[in-house]
């Protein structure tokens, strides 16, 4: 018996080490593609391999954001960008689930509305840019409302068709005990649809900030959107793909978020 | 007379189709009786059972919990209060157990057991002990923190007999509870719910497609045809059969007699 338990244990432990060595070559391999990245990179545009001018390369950009971090001008374009997409992410995700919570208490409200929401589901949204500009001023509103209109559609769609998914056999059981519509809305439909609320929350982080991006091209007054688009104008690439840096960075970082709420809310369940 | 069905009739419609699942049933069941609706599958028992708890309008005939009509003649203003759910006179009279237990997975076990009584708006420091102590009668203490992804099949069912008893409900309807139950868990929960309704005196109507079950729970027993659901036939239990806890009945002398006759009754409807 013993001897056998302390070769379990012995297998045991090797399988947990294998394990902990396969994450740390993946690790590894993928600081290495990283790093072989920017030296490529930054080699092709040294030897002109590529054109420096439309390529820049990764020490230019360096020196550039140590410059602009300077004189402030970059933290500026940043938190606007940055301000407008995580409000235009919470404003979109509460509406949709709040419009899709109507549609599921009035059944007729949602059917007279299901053609209209298929038209600007299918609808690129962002060909509304110019009428929003002009509607709403040529300012932050209007790049918040790219963001917004970008993701509310989508949200009331997921959201309404998991609350009409939840399993009628919980419903049966509230209305046994004589549960109102708020009851059960309340009791069963919202939390069984939690799961699919979390989910949208994290294609909506993406949406935001597609709508944001395209508001500041429109605009053009400030944020990283709008960086980009000066840059281009100015043939400035080395301003260009900074911001685009900034974008990726940042948007991951707002994407972790999420995943890690949607991880303590799992936890809970 | 507890409950009094007087020729019930329900047809489903749909687009292309009138399925009559419920055809002129009338029966009654008296006070603290225990009585089974067996049938074939299509034979408009879970319908019966579903009218019953109010969640279904029939198409025709009246039904009566205590001389209380539950459905005929109602006036439009009441048809409207109930269709919103707040029809307070219904309110906690029944309790319905479904095919599987249908604990909330986000609640807590002691937030699902004080489901009915947190709807029904009786939710006191009393009534809430009163569930409890329930739940530890039924052998469930210590899982109150628990959530029912933490507790076997039969566990779960227990709990959700609590929760249909925590309300108090004057008739219990039992939709086939333990047919997704393994043989020897089944075999338990008949005998723990049998003991538990006798011991609180309720009246209850089981819905089942298992002749063993309906001879061994039973007082009486309504056998149904297939669609349209019509009723055949009444078995009586004996008495000696009547007063022994199921698994007793199933070893007792009598029992098998009576199988062979409810099973040969069947097989009729069958060959129909």
């Amino acid at each position: 018996m013993n001897p056998s338990n302390e070769r379990i244990r012995s297998l045991h432990h090797e399988y947990l080490a294998a394990l902990r060595k396969e994450r740390r070559v993946i690790r590894v391999w993928q600081v290495a593609l990283l790093i072989a990245f920017f030296a490529v990179w930054e080699a092709a545009s040294h030897f002109r391999w590529v054109d420096p001018l439309l390529f820049s390369s990764p020490s230019a950009i360096g020196k550039l954001f140590i410059e602009k971090i300077g004189d402030y001008s970059l933290l500026t374009h940043t938190w606007a960008t940055l301000f407008e997409t995580m409000l235009g992410f919470i404003i979109g995700t509460v509406g949709g689930a709040l419009i899709g919570a109507l549609l599921w208490w009035f059944p007729r409200l949602a059917k007279t509305l299901d053609p209209y929401l298929v038209v600007f589901n299918a609808m690129p949204k962002v060909a509304l840019g110019p009428i929003l500009i002009v509607a709403l001023g040529p300012g932050f509103t209007s790049i918040i409302a790219m963001g917004v209109v970008i993701a509310i559609i989508i949200t009331t769609i997921v959201v309404y068709a998991s609350f009409q998914e939840v399993d009628p056999n919980y419903l049966k059981v509230l209305r046994t005990f004589g549960a109102t519509r708020y009851q059960c809305f309340k009791e069963a439909v919202l939390p069984a649809s939690f799961p699919a609320i979390i989910s949208t929350l994290k294609v909506n982080v993406g949406l935001a900030w597609v709508g944001v991006i395209t508001g500041e091209f429109l605009v053009s007054k400030q944020g990283l959107g709008y960086l980009i688009i000066y840059g281009f104008q100015v043939f400035n690439f080395t301003l260009v793909l900074m911001s685009l840096l900034i974008v990726a960075v940042l948007s991951t970082l707002m994407y972790q978020l999420v995943a890690m709420i949607e991880k303590k809310w799992s936890n809970r369940r | 007379m507890f409950l009094v069905i007087d020729r019930l009739s329900h047809t489903y419609f749909t687009k292309t189709t009138a399925v009559t699942a419920l055809a002129e049933v009338s029966l009654s069941v008296e006070k603290g009786e225990f009585v089974s609706f067996l049938g074939p599958s299509g034979c408009g028992k879970t319908t019966l059972l579903s009218i019953i708890a109010g969640l279904i309008q029939p198409t025709e005939g009246k039904v009566f919990i205590e001389g209380e009509p539950l459905w005929a003649q109602e006036t439009s203003a009441k048809a409207a209060r109930r269709a919103a759910g707040s029809d307070l006179s219904t309110r906690g009279a029944v309790g319905y157990m479904l095919q599987q237990d249908y604990l909330f997975p986000w609640k807590t076990i002691e937030e699902n057991i004080l489901l009915g009584l947190k709807i029904t708006g009786t939710l006191t420091a009393e009534t809430k002990e009163r569930a409890l102590a329930l739940l530890a009668e039924i052998g469930l203490d210590g899982v109150e923190s628990y959530y029912p992804s933490q507790l076997s099949g039969g566990m779960r069912q227990r709990a959700a007999l609590v929760r249909t008893l925590a309300t108090d409900p004057k008739l219990l309807l039992l939709d086939e509870p333990f047919s997704a139950l393994d043989q020897q868990t089944k075999l338990k929960l008949e005998e723990l719910v049998w003991k538990t309704l006798k011991q609180y005196e309720k009246t209850a109507v089981l819905v089942t497609h298992d002749i063993e079950e309906a001879i061994a729970m039973s007082d009486r027993i309504f056998l149904f045809s297939r669609r349209p659901g019509r009723l055949v036939r009444t078995f009586i239990i004996p008495d000696e059969l009547r007063h022994c806890p199921p698994f007793a009945a199933r070893q007792h002398p009598t029992f098998s007699p009576l199988f062979q006759s409810i099973w040969k009754e069947m097989e009729a409807l069958e060959s129909v």
